[in-house]
């Protein structure tokens, strides 16, 4: 159990996918214009992490290592995601609209989110048993999740805060996402 | 001729994917800590860009529009899978320091852009041409990146040391050091832009 907090807690905060390892920064620029957005897109990218690794996970152990296809993982997964978002968005559209038309809009993008791919390959090349790729998987998205309702509260401020003609538009934002990334090195300390 | 050289340019420059179209970043940050991961990942990258560019325009006549994105994916990842392999037998040293980000070459946003916005539609040299400045033009830019990066941050040039020990700045081999030097690369892209286009206006 213990061991499990651990892998959550690393996977969210001391190496946050998006600050500490520069995953998945296109939405993060692209999706953080303001909260709502920004929540809309945490809570795709959490529920696709999570079903996409359940799947390939077991795929991975009990069809291309018995098979002795492993240099065809690259391949499978991308199918598997791919073909995974675009049930879910059948799913979704047909039984619960609701949630559809708060989250639709961003499932069709997740498929290109690098974010998914990674927590998918990571969770083979690091060992990890299923119970803590689950983990694994939830803690790299609340990280994701974290980073981008930040920097969009961040985005909020920006616009009425004075900035030097020079980093207008785009540039503040990295600089702001240094800032922040600075903070999260303070995180390093936290599991021995 | 001039018409193709333009095509090829375009990439450098105007409508670079690094610096003025942002897509394809996170690759781009991760690996540039020394110059050699920013060559290595460059040159996977332009060899994925150019041969899946180059496929999809052969048969783009063959390929039904309602499923292309798939076969898209399908050509990307059987490349990609190519540099992978190619990567972890020849450079294994290399291979192992880019970890998760050969196989993130898949879900690059600048390959599937190209692929959907340019060559479904153009021909193969013109494909072969976009590629080529397309991959050189994110090349260019990571190699720019690392060399500030490793100079500042492990004070040393493709790997000879230059500055002593007391003026290195870690900041700059850690992750906020690759987002600030890339966000004062995109604000002198864009005032160099500017400046070009004001020109161009007064003529």
């Amino acid at each position: 159990m213990n061991d499990l907090v651990k892998i959550f807690l690393s996977a969210m905060l001391i190496e946050n996918v998006v600050l500490m390892r520069f995953i998945a920064l296109c939405p993060f620029i692209g999706m953080s214009t303001d909260v709502k957005k920004s929540t809309g897109m945490s809570a795709a990218v959490l529920f696709v992490t999570v079903l996409a690794t359940a799947v390939t996970y077991p795929l991975y152990k009990f069809v291309l290592i018995p098979m002795n296809l492993q240099f065809l993982q690259i391949l499978t997964f991308i199918l598997v995601i791919a073909a995974l978002v675009q049930l879910v968005e059948f799913y979704l559209k047909k039984s619960a609209p609701a949630l559809y038309s708060s989250m639709g809009v961003y499932l069709t993008l997740i498929t290109t989110n690098c974010a998914i791919l990674a927590v998918t390959f990571d969770v083979i090349a690091k060992g990890y048993t299923f119970a803590q790729s689950m983990t694994y998987a939830v803690g790299v998205a609340t990280g994701f999740a974290l980073a981008l309702v930040l920097l969009a509260g961040i985005r909020e401020r920006i616009k009425t805060a004075p900035i030097p003609a020079f980093l207008k538009g785009t540039p503040i934002l990295f600089v702001a996402a240094a800032l922040l990334a600075m903070s999260f090195g303070g995180f390093a300390g936290l599991i021995k | 001729m001039n018409k193709y050289f333009k095509l090829f340019t375009n990439g450098l420059l105007k409508e670079n994917p690094l610096l003025v179209i942002m897509i394809g970043l996170c690759s781009s940050l991760a690996v540039t800590t020394n110059i050699w991961n920013g060559i290595g990942m460059g040159l996977a990258m332009t060899f994925v860009l150019l041969m899946s560019e180059i496929m999809i325009s052969g048969f783009r006549k063959l390929i039904p529009n309602s499923i292309r994105i798939p076969v898209f994916i399908i050509i990307i990842a059987a490349f990609t899978t190519i540099v992978d392999l190619v990567m972890k037998a020849y450079t294994p040293a290399l291979s192992k320091a880019m970890g998760v980000f050969i196989p993130l070459i898949v879900v690059n946003c600048i390959i599937m852009g190209r692929v959907e916005s340019f060559s479904y539609k153009r021909t193969v040299p013109e494909s072969i041409l976009d590629a080529l400045g397309m991959g050189l033009g994110y090349t260019w830019v990571l190699c720019v990146i690392s060399i500030i990066r490793e100079f500042l941050g492990a004070g040393s040039f493709f790997g000879m040391v230059i500055l002593p020990e007391q003026y290195r700045v870690g900041f700059f081999s850690q992750s906020p050091g690759g987002f600030f030097v890339f966000g004062m690369l995109i604000a002198i892209a864009f005032a160099i832009n500017k400046a070009i286009e004001g020109r161009g206006g007064a003529k």
